[in-house]
């Protein structure tokens, strides 16, 4: 069955239509793999016996002649999105025992479009992390390691679990979220393609809140197809969301023409960071040469804010979670600790049931918006949000996509930097501008590092542009040619 | 700017999560951290830069004022530490 879990989404699409392979088949390899990856601990919840219903559901839907777009296609998904009557706890302690009541827009999109459910995959806390190094669930392990080194190394962070079921092949693909860069650096760090669409594209409702104007959910999938048809299930107008962007929702997988002749490719020269290792360096001179021989033109360009997101981010992305995380309340779901009076009930619940990067955020937050610091914290930190918008607007108009590296490392080991939040933050110093400007973005695995992990490159495109995204990114997957796989060392036997 | 303990204990408070005296000069020393490495936004003149709350510039939509949804205070209590009756119990706020 082994052979079932190396298929993508597309090519089981097309076995499935012929009616060579089942739903049914299909999701039993799945099941069977992400048993035997249980010691990556990549999900919070498995659902083998939901799994196996629901593409029985699937193989009869079919029988019937209807087929969605990812009919009997077995999925993950991130525990950030609510499931209802299925336990949600976003990695947290403080959502013990919570089984929402509603389904979240993007997962009801793709049970709509016949996906099937695998379970909820693991992640940092409320999605504040960058290695999966702080769920209450327990940290993941990365399905890589370095060649001839057993050590075990993060996932990358917050969509840690989602990567790490993807890369594992025990999910054909996965849904993720990104605040900062939570689906595009764990998907470098896993050798997958993750993509994190216009804010305003995947509706947010029934998504777990970290921070409201940042928060994009997308998918990680093994190929850039495969992303655009994921992405094509997840998104679409919600009027339940008021953010969600009333705007037509394109074919995305046809825009893999494979063409950019005549694009203008933007490099930035500001994503050259001081003690970066020269293979990231030498990966993005690549990707230059691969996206010039296609015959795209390369323009260098300047984003001068740049080295101004990530601290702006710190000030917003807290703030906003300060706010949004003040509901934890130990009076309508989740846990609650006793306390003398209502103030203690709710001081130690929150004690007890938020780890120490969700503490950290949110005295950091609420420390940014308390009275005497508003104007010199949150109000600075938007107006520079504002220069970092208007430094992409400036460049797209000469550009048609940007072109850089997706992380300024690959995976590291557990621990190498969980004492030190600044040199954790910094992780996601290339992924954090698209946030703050909320525009459209995508990691594609275009290599290895001198030690055999993966390293990707990023594309950003203009807001509402996904199609060149995935156009270019199309045309870096094809040339990179990233075929490398981790050695399946959790799997009995081998 | 960095925070002493007694800040870090008023946030806190303000926050309403419970921290212990001895974790407080550690946290002062953190958040410190964090605060002086944000501090180097000032480097950049922004005095007529609007701010930029949400990248999505549209008024919000407006719709008919009708109720669209209700009936399930059992869905809504369903989750609740402590659901009695239909309604969230809490400890006791007035003597």
């Amino acid at each position: 069955m082994s052979d079932l879990t190396d298929l993508s989404i597309a090519q089981a699409r097309d076995l499935l239509a012929k009616g060579e392979l089942s739903s049914r088949e299909l999701t039993t390899g799945h099941v069977d793999a992400m048993a035997e990856a249980s010691v990556l601990n990549a999900m919070i919840t498995e659902m083998s016996d939901v799994a196996l219903a629901m593409a029985d559901a699937s193989d009869s839907r079919r029988a019937t002649g209807t087929a969605g777009a990812l009919e009997g296609i077995p999925l993950a998904i991130k525990d950030l999105f609510c499931t209802k009557g299925t336990l949600t706890t976003a990695g947290s302690h403080i959502l013990d025992g919570f089984k929402p009541p509603y389904e979240s827009t993007v997962s009801d999109n793709l049970w709509q479009a016949g996906a099937v459910m695998l379970g909820k995959t693991n992640m940092d806390e409320f999605a504040m992390g960058s290695s999966n190094e702080t769920s209450y669930y327990g940290p993941v392990q990365n399905p890589w390691r370095r060649d001839g080194d057993n050590q075990a190394l993060v996932p990358g962070g917050s969509s840690g679990g989602s990567a790490a079921a993807v890369a594992g092949r025990f999910a054909m693909a996965a849904t993720a979220t990104d605040t900062g860069g939570s689906i595009r650096q764990p998907a470098a760090f896993t050798g997958t393609v993750g993509c994190k669409p216009t804010y305003g594209r995947c509706s947010r409702w029934g998504v777990v809140a970290f921070a409201s104007s940042l928060d994009q959910a997308g998918p990680i999938t093994r190929d850039v197809r495969d992303n655009a048809i994921m992405l094509g299930a997840m998104a679409g107008y919600d009027p339940k969301d008021s953010t969600s962007a009333d705007v037509p929702l394109p074919d995305f997988e046809a825009a893999l023409s494979g063409d950019i002749r005549g694009l203008n490719i933007g490099v930035p020269k500001e994503y050259v960071l001081d003690g970066m290792p020269g293979e990231i360096e030498t990966l993005w001179q690549q990707g230059i040469g691969w996206l010039k021989d296609a015959g795209a033109e390369i323009i260098d360009i300047s984003l001068p804010h740049t080295k101004y997101a990530l601290p702006a981010y710190y000030i917003v992305a807290p703030a906003e979670a300060s706010s949004n995380l003040a509901r934890y309340d130990g009076v309508r779901f989740g846990l609650r600790e006793s306390g003398e009076d209502l103030t203690e009930m709710y001081e130690n619940t929150r004690a007890a049931g938020f780890g120490a990067e969700v503490r950290r955020r949110v005295l950091i937050g609420t420390y940014v918006l308390s009275a005497g610091y508003y104007d010199a914290y949150y109000l600075k930190a938007q107006k520079i949000r504002r220069l970092i918008a208007q430094d992409f607007q400036e460049v797209y108009e000469d550009v048609d996509a940007i072109l850089t590296p997706s992380a300024p490392s690959a995976a590291f080991p557990f621990g190498d930097k969980s004492d030190d939040p600044i040199a954790m933050y910094l992780n996601d110093v290339f992924t954090v501008p698209a946030n703050l400007a909320g525009l459209p973005g995508i990691s594609v695995p275009a290599g290895l590092s001198g030690d055999g992990l993966p390293l990707g490159l990023q594309i950003l495109a203009p807001a509402f542009d996904e199609e060149t995204m995935f156009r270019v990114a199309g045309v870096v997957e094809e040339a990179a040619a990233f075929t490398a796989q981790p050695a399946q060392w959790w799997r009995s036997g081998q | 700017m960095s925070v002493d303990k007694a800040t870090v204990a008023r946030i806190a408070h303000l926050a309403r999560i419970g921290v212990r005296e001895e974790e407080l000069e550690p946290l002062a020393v953190e958040l410190s951290g964090i605060l002086q490495w944000i501090e180097q936004l000032n480097e950049v003149n922004t005095d007529d830069v609007p701010p930029m709350a949400s990248v999505h510039d549209k008024a919000l939509r407006w719709r008919d004022d009708v109720i669209t949804d209700g009936g399930k205070q059992g869905d809504i209590v369903a989750n609740a530490p402590d659901g009695q009756n239909g309604f969230f119990a809490v400890p006791k706020v007035i003597e």
